[in-house]
């Protein structure tokens, strides 16, 4: 009785005393940014990481004096890895919770569930993960990357530097992997590649019985070309692959797999031991050399009290998504959503790689391609890196569907889908 | 006396010029290591080639760790070190002398950098230099790396190599790679005629790759042997292809069978649609990952146990767990299947999300003991390790599971609890015990089915979700309340699974197998093994 008591009034403080919290926040005038990344179901492996991360940006600029002389405030929610419910959660961050900006979504279906409402109720989203363009909307920034940004930079590394000629393009099952590889085989073909020597495999979210797939893959690599593998497999059907690869003894001196989906995150719960040189692309790496790097290393770990988290390529493009809409805010005076729109376009902030990205009239930003090599230690080494920045390609010039659009969201123009053939704004895809 | 003067002389010139030598060899050794360092990636393949060159045995560790990504650079003086990890700091040895040269801390080194252009340099310039090592095992695998790089430099080497070895194993692998390599060099096409001939006997892929790259600039009288050889390899090919698949059927059954021999168990014999299943499989798995992380910790050297040592510590607590849940949850709702589906649900929602929480959202890392690790040839299967012990485990648990219900006075008194409650009750069964236990049995072994599938799968909140339709396709395909037909459910499973798979592809294989399903448990609502008599209509 005494224990049950206690626990309740321990329970009703605890409840006071956030409402007291939250109470004392709201008097104090804040600026709202709204976090909406799934706390929990299949996707809450990747994307709670991206939660931590946003938290703590917002509470580094809150020691730095907030914005605007305001104090910023986060605005979690989870919207649990269900696609429509991304959709309701955005509405309730915009109209209920009144934030002033969105970052969050991981997978292109949640973008899309996401993206009339925020059409509708004229908000800002910032999405920060690779993804298979053929989109721009005025809403929306692109901060992570665009298939110019990381796969067709990785097949042309692994062209002249590998001496590559037969590839299997292997993938999970949605559209990421199938646009992905649809612009890759237009973009191989076009560099002479055979289209018997091109093989596609797809396979459903989650498989984990990857013994036929391999032992195909290394059948279809003793035609005596050197044979590489393309991955979009998609999170957690990567373990069981790698896996599997090591126990059948594909070496990456042999049959190299160059993955867009994998990343340090990814490593972590795997022995890289017999995965070393098996390479991976992306415009950051946890390893990446520079003095900004070595500084987010450091507050990501003291912030999360575990010196083993490790740090990776989407949190960098919320790094820079985050730090371009509080310049922007800053230069517009407001966070009133039509002024950042037009103060976004030009902004130029620091990326951890050791340069600047720059937000591009088309909503994508400019980002070096690394290409890196996994290590024994669950880390990446860069091989090879583009000599400059690259433009996100959010339409690309590969298919014969989008090869004639562009997007501006510069004034005059201020169309995501202008074709320049025929002069009009609106073709596929409006 | 002249003579001796003269034998002196030249002793004490050959002496004095050898040692200069020495000396220099040393140097130039001592600024080639050096000169990797400073070196571009696209420059290595030349260095590597120089310093294999010199042919000298201290040449071997250097490239070895070069390999390994153990070499490097210091920052001060630009010298290059191998290196060994101890705590923070790294442990240098002079790669000339091979003694060690103190230590430095990480940042005042920089590692020389690899890529798998380099790697496969160093694979291919060491097996030159090992060819001809005293130690078997390092000759096996330099053979091997001759044959898996061919190079025809190397045809020389191989052929000398060939007349002094005496190891049967060695000899094959080197037969195999002096046909290969003969194959690229300017010999006679009699030489190389004979060379097909014995690639067309054997089945390794890196000889077709070699037989269909010569294709490409043979002559026309070449040609035709090749071809041939290249038909005769391929049909051998097809030939292991198909055991291959029943192997990997094989496999994939056993894995279904794990999965679902608890829920046999539960769903099968006590008829409780358990939704927290899966979750049960999670724990086992969580539970491995604990384990290691202790002997990572405290006790490195028993890592190879640390499986044997996960089973029973997985049984106790995923049984004590379903023990918990049975008392808790399930004893109340006897004879009202769908409130506990809803109520296991719910629990399994709040396992997942309580592992979450303690453990974290990501991936969890679980070792392969070295002896689940790798493969091993047989005839032209690759059969690996892991998976061969999974299909042993499965069996034996299989086994035991079906001596503990049929043999012994407990598996008695479950069977009899469970097909008539009431009658069991008045011969003085306690019934709720046994539910108790049995519902324990059941998750204890979903449990160490975890322990095996945290081997080849991801360790994470999520993996129970991926297993829990499967398990309850094989035990509702194999028949409701036999253990066999779960046996069987989950090897035919495999079997259509992995038929189908080369020909329709995983995603539409997948779909296929369930339509199949569909159609059959139509046919037969029962599956595949009908319990009799008047227990089923109770």
């Amino acid at each position: 009785m005494t224990i049950r008591a206690s626990v309740t009034g321990a329970f009703l403080a605890a409840v006071l005393s956030t409402t007291a919290f939250n109470g004392a926040f709201a008097a104090d005038d804040t600026i709202k940014v709204g976090i909406l990344h799934s706390l929990s179901g299949t996707m809450a492996i990747s994307e709670t990481t991206l939660k931590d991360a946003m938290l703590m940006l917002i509470d580094e600029q809150n020691k730095k004096g907030g914005l605007l002389g305001k104090k910023l405030e986060a605005v979690v929610v989870d919207p649990a890895s269900d696609w429509p419910l991304f959709a309701e959660k955005a509405r309730e961050l915009i109209s209920v919770d009144k934030v002033s900006a969105v970052f969050g979504c991981w997978t292109s279906v949640s973008r899309k569930s996401v993206l009339p409402v925020f059409e509708e109720l004229n908000s800002i989203l910032f999405y920060p993960v690779q993804y298979e363009g053929e989109e721009s909307q005025r809403n929306v920034f692109y901060t992570g990357a665009a298939p110019n940004q990381q796969a067709i930079p990785a097949v042309d590394y692994l062209m002249e530097n590998e001496s590559v000629e037969r590839w299997v393009l292997a993938g999970t099952d949605y559209v990421y992997p199938r646009t992905t590889n649809k612009i890759l085989e237009a973009y191989l073909i076009s560099k002479g590649v055979k289209p018997e020597d091109i093989m596609i495999n797809y396979t459903p979210f989650g498989h984990s019985d990857w013994q036929t797939i391999v032992s195909d893959i290394k059948k279809f690599g003793s035609a005596g070309k050197k044979t590489a593998v393309v991955s979009t497999i998609n999170g957690d059907a990567n373990v069981p692959f790698y896996k599997e690869l090591a126990n059948q003894g594909v070496k990456a001196e042999d049959i190299p797999v160059v993955a867009f989906s994998v990343g340090e995150e990814e490593l972590a719960g795997l022995d890289t031991g017999p995965l070393v040189g098996h390479l991976a692309a992306w415009n950051y790496f946890q390893s990446v050399d520079t003095p900004t790097n070595a500084e987010f290393i450091k507050t990501w770990k003291a912030y999360t009290k575990n010196d083993k988290r490790v740090t990776n390529d989407p949190m960098e493009a919320h790094y820079i998504g985050f730090n371009m809409w509080l310049k922007a805010v800053e230069k517009a005076g407001t966070t009133d959503t039509d002024a950042v729109l037009d103060a976004m376009i030009g902004i130029s902030v620091p990326n951890l790689s050791g340069g600047y990205s720059t937000m591009m009239p088309n909503h994508h930003i400019t980002k070096p391609v690394l290409i890196g090599e996994i290590q024994g230690d669950g880390q990446f080494e860069t091989v090879w890196e583009t000599p400059g920045l690259v433009v996100g390609d959010e339409w690309s010039d590969y298919l014969p569907d989008s090869k004639d659009l562009i997007s501006d969201w510069r004034a005059p123009m201020s169309c995501g889908n202008f074709n320049v053939a025929t002069g009009k704004c609106g073709g596929k895809g409006s | 006396m002249y003579r001796i003067l003269q034998i002196l002389f030249v002793a004490l010139c050959l002496l004095i010029s050898t040692h200069v030598v020495g000396s220099r060899a040393a140097d130039d050794l001592g600024a080639l290591v050096d000169q990797l360092g400073v070196a571009k990636l696209s420059d290595m393949d030349e260095r590597i080639s120089s310093l294999a060159k010199t042919g000298d045995a201290k040449v071997i560790p250097v490239l070895e760790a070069l390999g390994e990504g153990e070499l490097y650079q210091r920052k001060s003086d630009g010298k290059v070190f191998l290196v060994k990890v101890q705590g923070a700091d790294l442990l240098l040895i002079d790669p000339v002398t091979g003694m060690e040269a103190g230590q430095a801390p990480k940042a005042a080194m920089q590692k020389v950098k690899v890529n798998n252009a380099v790697r496969r340099a160093v694979r291919s310039a060491l097996g030159g230099l090992t060819l001809f090592s005293d130690d078997t095992s390092a000759r096996l695998k330099a053979a091997q790396s001759m044959l898996q790089t061919p190079n025809a430099d190397a045809l020389d080497a191989i052929e000398a190599a060939i007349a002094t070895e005496k190891d049967a194993t060695v000899r094959k692998v080197l037969d195999e790679a002096r046909a290969v390599t003969l194959l690229l060099s300017e010999r006679s096409d009699e030489e190389k005629r004979q060379a097909i001939t014995l690639l067309a006997k054997g089945n390794g892929r890196t000889g077709l790759a070699v037989l269909t790259s010569a294709l490409a600039n043979a002559d026309a009288a070449l040609k035709l042997d090749i071809e041939a050889a290249i038909a005769r390899i391929e049909q051998t090919q097809a030939f292991w292809n198909a055991g291959q698949n029943v192997w990997y059927a094989l496999s994939l059954g056993s894995v279904l069978l794990l999965a679902a021999i608890g829920l046999a168990i539960t769903f099968g014999v006590m008829g409780i649609i358990n939704m927290a299943h899966g979750e049960m499989v999670m724990l086992g798995a969580y539970t491995t990952f604990l384990v290691q992380e202790v002997i990572r910790n405290s006790y490195p050297g028993l890592f190879d146990w640390s499986l044997a040592i996960a089973l029973p510590l997985a049984f106790l607590v995923t049984g004590t767990v379903g023990l918990a849940i049975e008392r808790g949850v399930i004893r109340f709702l006897y004879g009202r299947p769908l409130e506990t589906l809803l109520a296991t649900w719910g629990i399994s929602l709040i396992l997942q999300q309580a592992v979450r929480s303690i453990f974290g959202p990501t991936n969890r890392e679980v070792g392969n003991p070295s002896w689940m690790a790798g493969a091993f040839d047989l005839g032209g299967l690759t059969i690996t390790w892991n998976r061969l012990w999974i299909i042993v485990f499965a069996l034996t648990v299989f086994a035991a599971l079906l001596f503990l219900l049929k043999k012994t006075p407990m598996g008695l008194r479950m069977r009899a609890v469970t097909q008539n409650r009431r009658m069991a009750s008045s011969m003085g069964i306690r019934t709720p015990f046994v539910d108790a236990l049995t519902f324990a049995l059941g998750s204890g072994i979903a449990g160490m089915a975890g322990v095996a599938l945290s081997q080849i799968d991801n360790v994470s909140p999520n993996l129970g979700q991926g297993y829990i339709i499967d398990s309850f396709m094989v035990v509702v395909f194999g028949g409701v309340g036999n253990l066999w037909g779960t046996l069987v459910g989950a090897f035919s499973l495999g079997i259509l699974n992995k038929f189908l798979e080369p020909y329709a592809g995983a995603v539409l294989g997948k779909i296929l197998v369930l339509v199949l399903i569909i159609l059959f448990i139509q046919k037969k609502p029962r599956g595949l093994f009908a319990l009799k008599g008047r227990a089923v209509e109770a």
